[in-house]
């Protein structure tokens, strides 16, 4: 068993936040002086083979976070509600699996939800500054009052995560309960959990419980259980134990190998440069052609040809069809 | 002496005289080029394409993020953009309506597209006498119009607020690259719409006035002025401007 996490102190000298402001190495839409120390990384371990799909995490998550979840209909699944939502920051994603090699029904069951990106896509994508912060301890936050609801954070995520609210139109996921975790607690969700599936430490203690936890899966048959820590995103700080490491994908669409679209990296890369440069060219090519060409201007021989014209008198001749005015071609 | 003596040849009627161009007589000669619903109909849509500049910029880039203050924050922008750029769509189709006859291509676009270097050097007696638009305004006609259909399809794709569940994000993200792609070609043909206008003295009162002088038409829409001259409807002015005597 994982030594459980003690409760903190409640002494207030105590309380006093283990990270904030000063340690935010990523800012959409901004640039930061990276902090010159880095926290220890952290990150959250699930699972799921030890998964019993109680939902208590579920619960917790909506209790912690003062969420309460519409009260939906039974489409006959256990997934309830269908799919992530604004007040739903995770959700426990059950799949029947038969097993080609052993002709077994395997019951998989995935606990959804924000993967903590070292290289968060929400971020890349956000358009305004403030609104998704990243921790030197690698949590990704939301930060409200700065969204502007565009939804762009959804097109950014690898993972199909962010939702925005109907109420206040920002977006929302997990934020690996960074106020508890600031006061030296574990998220409400890994607290909640009776199998201790859900796990919480430093990346390095998780990293090594989860190799115990593959050991025993292998010695017990599951040679393909594995660590879920994708570098495509540069790991996350919410990892899976899978006992089919090799095919995340049956894990209700989990992402073989994850990585920020290239159609994002396009639209936040080269389209930008290219599009500042292509209409700065375009305005000074004007400016430039104005000072070297002069204004073109009508001349008083153009008026007095309009007034003859009008007046039916003289005017040189009309042109021929293509327009060539007689000149030799 | 009358402009249009029923004896002087009449050109066939051409694609490029539209209702309410008319010549007025006088000196100078002035000639009605747009309506009054033409020109609310062209600044309606030229002050909504604006604002979607304005807005789509603010979100393009972090370094014009500021520009959100000029609609009221960020959530305000993220909500107006769209809703202008119906209006902009609703606009400029009627606008489409009004000009595509007098835009469609004709075989002296192809030589003055050929000599469009004498034209920016300020040659322009080398150039073919060309109609109510020439083959620049004609590009800008119809790339607009092409992008503009482009950024409504792929602006509401986006639209998440109203059209999330229709689309995959793979659908989106692919919507989002091409309108902010789309969005800087458009800012490009308008920043060249808006420089026409400004180098070639005497335009703007066609679209606040909605007329131009004689000499401007001669010099820059020389067969257009020839057709409204030997356009039999063409009547010495409601406008008192032309009287042949004055
Ligand atoms: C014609 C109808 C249009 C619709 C329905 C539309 C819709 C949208 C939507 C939904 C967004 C996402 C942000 C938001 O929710 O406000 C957006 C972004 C944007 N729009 Fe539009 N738009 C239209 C026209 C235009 C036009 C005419 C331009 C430019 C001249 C433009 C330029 C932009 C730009 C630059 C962005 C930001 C893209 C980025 O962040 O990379 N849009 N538009
Ligand atoms: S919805 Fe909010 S968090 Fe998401 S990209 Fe837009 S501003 Fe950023
Ligand atoms: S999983 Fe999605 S929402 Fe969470 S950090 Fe990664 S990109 Fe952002």
């Amino acid at each position: 068993m994982f030594p459980p996490i003690p409760n903190p102190s409640v002494d207030p000298s105590a309380v006093t936040p283990r990270f904030g402001e000063k340690d935010i190495v990523r800012r959409s839409a901004s640039t930061v002086e990276p902090p010159a120390q880095r926290l220890t990384e952290v990150a959250k371990l699930i699972d799921v083979t030890k998964c019993i799909g109680c939902k208590a995490c579920q619960a917790a998550c909506l209790e912690w976070n003062q969420l309460t979840e519409e009260i939906g209909i039974n489409h006959g699944v256990y997934d309830n509600p269908m799919d992530l939502t604004e007040n739903t920051f995770t959700l426990m994603r059950f799949t029947e699996w038969e097993n080609p090699e052993t002709e077994n029904l395997e019951w998989l069951i995935r606990k959804d939800g924000c993967m903590h990106c070292e290289d968060p896509g929400c971020l890349k994508a956000c358009p305004s500054p403030g609104a998704i912060v990243q921790y030197s301890n690698g949590i990704v936050d939301f930060q409200h009052a700065n969204c502007i609801g565009c939804g762009y954070c959804i097109k950014g995520c690898p993972f199909n995560i962010p939702r925005i609210s109907k109420v206040d139109h920002t977006a929302y996921k997990c934020t690996l309960c960074s106020d508890r975790v600031a006061v030296g607690q574990g998220p409400a969700c890994q607290k909640a959990c009776p199998t201790q599936a859900i796990v919480f430490g430093t990346k390095e203690e998780m990293k090594g419980w989860a190799d115990f936890r593959i050991k025993d899966l292998k010695s017990r048959g599951f040679e393909n259980a594995g660590l879920y820590d994708p570098q495509g995103v540069g790991g996350t700080h919410v990892m899976y134990v899978l006992h089919h490491a090799d095919k995340p994908s049956i894990y209700a669409g989990l992402p073989d190998n994850p990585r920020i679209s290239p159609i994002v990296e396009t639209w936040k890369g080269i389209t930008k440069y290219m599009g500042m440069a292509l209409m700065g060219v375009a305005a000074a090519a004007g400016v430039l052609h104005y000072l070297v060409a002069g204004p073109n201007k009508v001349t008083e021989e153009d008026e007095e040809n309009a007034e003859k014209l009008t007046s039916g008198a003289a005017v040189p001749p009309p042109a021929g069809p293509a327009g060539n005015e007689g000149r030799p071609t | 002496m009358s402009a249009h003596d029923p004896n002087s040849p009449v050109p066939t009627p051409a694609d490029d005289v539209q209702s309410g161009d008319a010549v007025h007589p006088g000196h100078p000669v002035t000639v009605d080029r747009y309506t009054l619903a033409a020109r609310i109909n062209h600044w309606i849509t030229a002050v909504s394409l604006v604002l979607l500049a304005l807005s789509g910029l603010a979100l393009f880039t972090p370094r014009l993020f500021f520009l959100t203050g000029l609609f009221g924050g960020g959530q305000n922008t993220r909500i107006l953009h769209p809703w202008i750029g119906v209006v902009l769509f609703c606009s400029f189709a009627l606008l489409f309506i009004r000009f595509w006859r007098a835009n469609l291509p004709k075989r002296v676009d192809a030589e003055w597209l050929a000599r469009s270097g004498d034209m920016l050097a300020g040659r322009e007696e080398k150039m073919p006498e060309v109609g109510k638009y020439n083959a620049g305004q004609k590009f800008v006609f119809w790339s607009m119009s092409a992008l503009i259909l482009v950024l409504i399809t792929s602006g509401i794709v986006m639209w998440d607020q109203y059209f999330y569940p229709y689309t995959t994000i793979e659908q989106k993200r692919i919507a989002i690259l091409v309108h902010s792609a789309t969005a800087i070609f458009a800012i490009c043909v308008w920043i060249v719409h808006v420089y026409a206008a400004i180098w070639v003295k005497g335009t703007f009162s066609a679209m606040t006035r909605g007329r131009v002088t004689g000499g401007w038409a001669w010099r820059h829409h020389r067969k257009w002025l020839r057709e409204l001259v030997g356009k039999p409807t063409t009547t010495p002015t409601s406008r008192g401007t032309g009287t042949p005597a004055e």
